[in-house]
């Protein structure tokens, strides 16, 4: 597999990354001056991540443990499609490539990388990467620079897109899969529980979604454990269905 | 507005966090995850972390609740129809602009 059919693959990608990546610069504007923010977006190259940290970053007690925990949990996920990828890249794909485009494992390219036929070259894999890299950076850059200039009607509207996103990968997923229904409604009940629960509510942003996350997630891998043809080569059916939908 | 060094050290962190989780297990894993329970874990975690910073925060991020509250609602009956990634978005941006500006008028 060639570069350039790499580059080809990933367009779409790139162009849904563009959109999405713009909320994320007018979210960030608010709080940063636009080099900052786009770096960020050049550095990382994850959506809930990156959302995520920016709300520990507004938050006047978050902190950097609390950065790291954060990130650590919501990305997790990588590491679970780092694995799955490993098993289907070419031989010839050595170390040093692996951690020069390590950056590329996101839900989407993860995704159109594994639902190949043929082994994954590393050619093949920096061609997909291009694309979402440029569509992310850029439309992160153009976000925070228009958050600047447009009036708050309009930046506020445009800042629920990331939102949109969210719930865009969830609800089809809860429609498709009961538990992962079951286990988005605990989420919410105990993130609703730290915003208005008097005791808890000394609890920063970070924390309290790693909190709802991991109690959400592992009563719900108690209760419903994932089956096996559905976890196919290591990374997960319920995994590759969030990637089909278009998530940094 | 956050100060510039602590700005570096979050990207630091960020940034770090996020590339080792992706880069380590690519470079020395092989084998399957074999624990059903932590696979399972690992798979619902996506949609749990989503949904918790999803709600109730979209009820906050714009001019009143109600507008947060109405592009939550049709963002979900937009996605329940089929709407994809993108198509979602854009619906929860025109209720909320539709909604603010309604409002604004008022």
């Amino acid at each position: 597999m060639k570069f350039f059919n790499g580059v080809r693959d990933g367009l779409p990608i790139g162009l849904g990354y563009f959109a999405v990546s713009f909320s994320f610069g007018i979210a960030g504007s608010k709080l940063l001056s636009w080099p900052l923010v786009t770096f960020i977006s050049m550095t990382n190259l994850t959506s809930a991540g990156q959302f995520a940290g920016l709300q520990i970053m507004a938050d006047a007690a978050g902190t950097f443990i609390e950065m790291a925990i954060a990130t650590f949990f919501i990305n997790l996920r990588y590491s679970l499609m780092a694995i799955s990828l490993s098993q289907k890249v070419a031989p010839s794909f050595g170390t040093f490539k692996r951690l020069l485009l390590a950056t590329g494992i996101t839900d989407e390219i993860y995704a159109l990388a594994v639902s190949r036929t043929e082994p994954v070259t590393a050619r093949y894999f920096a061609g997909l990467m291009v694309l979402p890299y440029i569509g992310w950076s850029s439309g992160t850059l153009c976000g925070a620079v228009c958050g600047e200039i447009l009036p708050p009607v309009v930046t506020n509207a445009l800042g629920v897109a990331l939102y949109g996103m969210f719930v865009a990968i969830v609800v089809p997923q809860m429609k498709a899969h009961r538990p992962t229904l079951i286990a988005v409604l605990i989420a919410i009940a105990c993130s609703f529980a730290f915003k208005y629960v008097p005791a808890l509510s000394g609890v920063t942003v970070g924390f309290a979604i790693i909190i709802c996350a991991l109690v959400a997630s592992l009563i719900a891998a108690a209760l419903f454990p994932v089956k096996d043809e559905e976890d196919g080569d290591g990374s997960g059916e319920v995994l590759r269905e969030s990637g089909k939908e278009g998530e940094a | 507005m956050i100060a510039t060094q602590d700005y570096c050290i979050f990207l630091l962190v960020m940034a770090g966090v996020t590339y080792l989780l992706r880069a380590v297990p690519f470079v020395l894993l092989k084998g399957k995850i074999k624990s059903r329970f932590w696979r399972s874990f690992l798979a619902y975690v996506p949609y749990t972390v989503l949904a918790a910073m999803t709600v109730p925060a979209i009820f906050f991020a714009t001019e009143n609740k109600l507008s947060g509250a109405c592009a939550l609602v049709t963002a979900v009956v937009a996605s329940l129809l089929g709407l994809g990634l993108v198509g979602v978005a854009v619906v929860a941006c025109l209720t909320v602009l539709g909604v603010d500006g309604i409002l604004l008028l008022l």
